[in-house]
């Protein structure tokens, strides 16, 4: 399909991936790229590592330099929103007005901070965009010993509180929820995470609700009152739908899309965060926040857009750091109802294997870089541990491969 | 600033000024060279950014931790005594003129 135009709309990993996808594979029409920040596409996942530590800057951040897009004629618009999809013209329309036609579309709009519903939301920062940390920055900068709340035990909020920590402030993390990262990884993983925490100086308080946030202080439902210099909230996302909605596709908690991605209308997708689509590995509709998912549906899209007929199918995998752990989860291990726990959790290096069914659907690594690998291959491949396997003594992923190999 | 060479399995040679601190892995995917992946954007966990030192390397590079040395077991071609992350070298000016190699394949 050489020749025809694709207008991508919303410049994040997703977004960027698709542009960078079609040129190496050989499109030759025209690309838009269309993103509503001032700045080039750049990577997220630091904002709550490297960039909030001032380890590193924008120019440390960017998915490609500036001449690239030039360079590969990718047509990259900033700080500009599309307000509107008109299929029938085959135009997206910008807040500008102006109108830029397409043979195929990709929405890629990522998602946005979900509000707190709580009084005096409005004293309270989210940390998404490289606005939102240099807002973050500049209320810590040059100090230390700020009494810093964080609501959400996720990953943005754990990984914003080993930072924050780590530049010598003094942190409480409040979490609705009995356990952090309910949603992303097992209790076992879970509760490493905060004795982690805890040894580092960080309050982590669960099973306790944010009731109001005023100037300096945190009320929490039951009662208890926190002083808080700088109250950030990381409790998960809304994806950005009203455009494709307004345009008539299927919206339900994301861009509704099927197994190549593609909605209602041939000539229209949606990728990443933003995207809801039938997973293989979760058996249902689902919506994936991370950098694999964007990338490799950004690739999927572009091969289908020049005629590939491959479904998405690609395994989900996620990483977090946090001080020196490094947590690395290949798989879904959500819905898991057994687990193995291999290695040493007392050094900090250890695996958890989760089964569902006695079937294995994930495995969370922390500090075990190879299980994360090898799992990644044997999930990839179909496989056949069961929890007894695991769980006998001195089980090695590695070696097990080896011999049923 | 920096100047890093990167050769193509092929053996075709791109060189790239890359910014102070930023790392080997950057400089290529910065540029939009082809030949390194680096899934994970940088955060030593995919193992998809492998390079080759040039074997007559003498510029003094990072030394390798743990992780990367784990990882490198799972690259898509095979580990040799050279082999490195390439998001896992900082380069400075010590670092100007850097050669290295990529592998066939990151995947």
């Amino acid at each position: 399909m050489r020749g025809e135009s694709v207008v991508v709309v919303g410049a994040g990993q997703a977004g960027c991936q698709v542009a960078v996808s079609l040129r190496e594979q050989g499109h030759r029409g025209p690309i838009t790229l269309i993103g509503d920040e001032q700045a080039a596409p750049y990577q997220r996942p630091p904002l709550t590592k490297a960039y909030l530590a001032g380890e590193t800057d924008l120019a440390g951040l960017v998915l490609r330099q500036d001449s690239y897009y030039e360079d590969h004629g990718i047509k990259l618009v900033r700080g500009e929103r599309v307000i509107g999809v008109d299929r029938q013209a085959r135009v997206a329309v910008l807040g500008c007005a102006r109108t830029i036609s397409y043979d195929h579309l990709v929405f890629a709009t990522g998602a946005r901070p979900r509000p707190l519903p709580i009084p005096g939301a409005e004293h309270v920062l989210n940390l998404r965009t490289v606005a939102d940390a240099d807002a973050i920055r500049q209320r810590l900068d040059g100090q230390i010993g700020l009494d810093v709340v964080v609501i959400g035990g996720g990953f943005i909020g754990l990984e914003f509180a080993a930072v924050v920590r780590k530049l010598r402030h003094e942190v409480t993390v409040v979490e609705a929820q009995p356990q952090v990262m309910q949603r992303a990884v097992s209790a076992e993983t879970a509760q490493h995470l905060v004795s982690r925490h805890r040894s580092e100086g960080v309050q982590i308080l669960t099973g306790t609700g944010v009731a109001a946030v005023r100037e300096g202080l945190v009320e929490l439902a039951d009662g208890t009152v926190l002083v808080a210099d700088l109250v950030v909230a990381g409790i998960g996302v809304i994806p950005n739908t009203e455009v494709a909605q307004r345009a008539g596709l299927t919206v339900d908690n994301g861009i509704v899309v099927d197994a190549h991605l593609g909605t209602v209308d041939p000539r229209v997708y949606a990728v990443g965060d933003c995207a809801r689509f039938a997973s293989t590995h979760a058996g249902g509709l689902i919506r994936l926040e991370s950098v694999q998912n964007a990338t490799d549906q950004g690739t999927t899209v572009a091969a289908a857009i020049m005629g590939s007929a491959e479904p998405y199918t690609a395994l989900p995998w996620f990483w977090s750091d946090q001080y020196d752990v490094k947590l690395q989860t290949a798989g879904l291990t959500n819905g898991h109802d057994r687990t193995v726990t291999v290695g040493d959790p007392a050094e900090g290096r250890f695996s958890v294997f989760c089964f569902k069914n006695d079937r294995l659907i994930g495995i969370e690594a922390y500090n075990r870089p190879i299980d994360f690998l090898m799992g990644r291959r044997i999930l990839e491949g179909g496989n056949s541990l069961t929890p007894e396997i695991v769980a006998q003594p001195g089980f090695d992923l590695r070696a097990s491969q080896q011999r049923a190999a | 600033m920096p100047k890093i060479t990167y050769v193509a399995h092929d053996g075709v040679e791109t060189v790239v000024d890359v910014a102070q601190d930023d790392t080997v892995m950057r400089g290529a995917v910065l540029n939009g060279i082809k030949g390194i992946v680096a899934q994970c954007g940088g955060g030593a966990s995919c193992g998809t950014c492998h390079v080759y030192v040039d074997p007559e390397n003498t510029k003094p590079l990072s030394q390798m931790h743990q992780v990367e040395d784990e990882l490198l077991y799972f690259t898509a071609c095979e580990r040799k005594e050279n082999s490195r992350l390439s998001c896992q070298i900082p380069v400075t000016e010590e670092q100007d003129g850097l050669v290295v190699h990529m592998p066939e394949k990151q995947l």
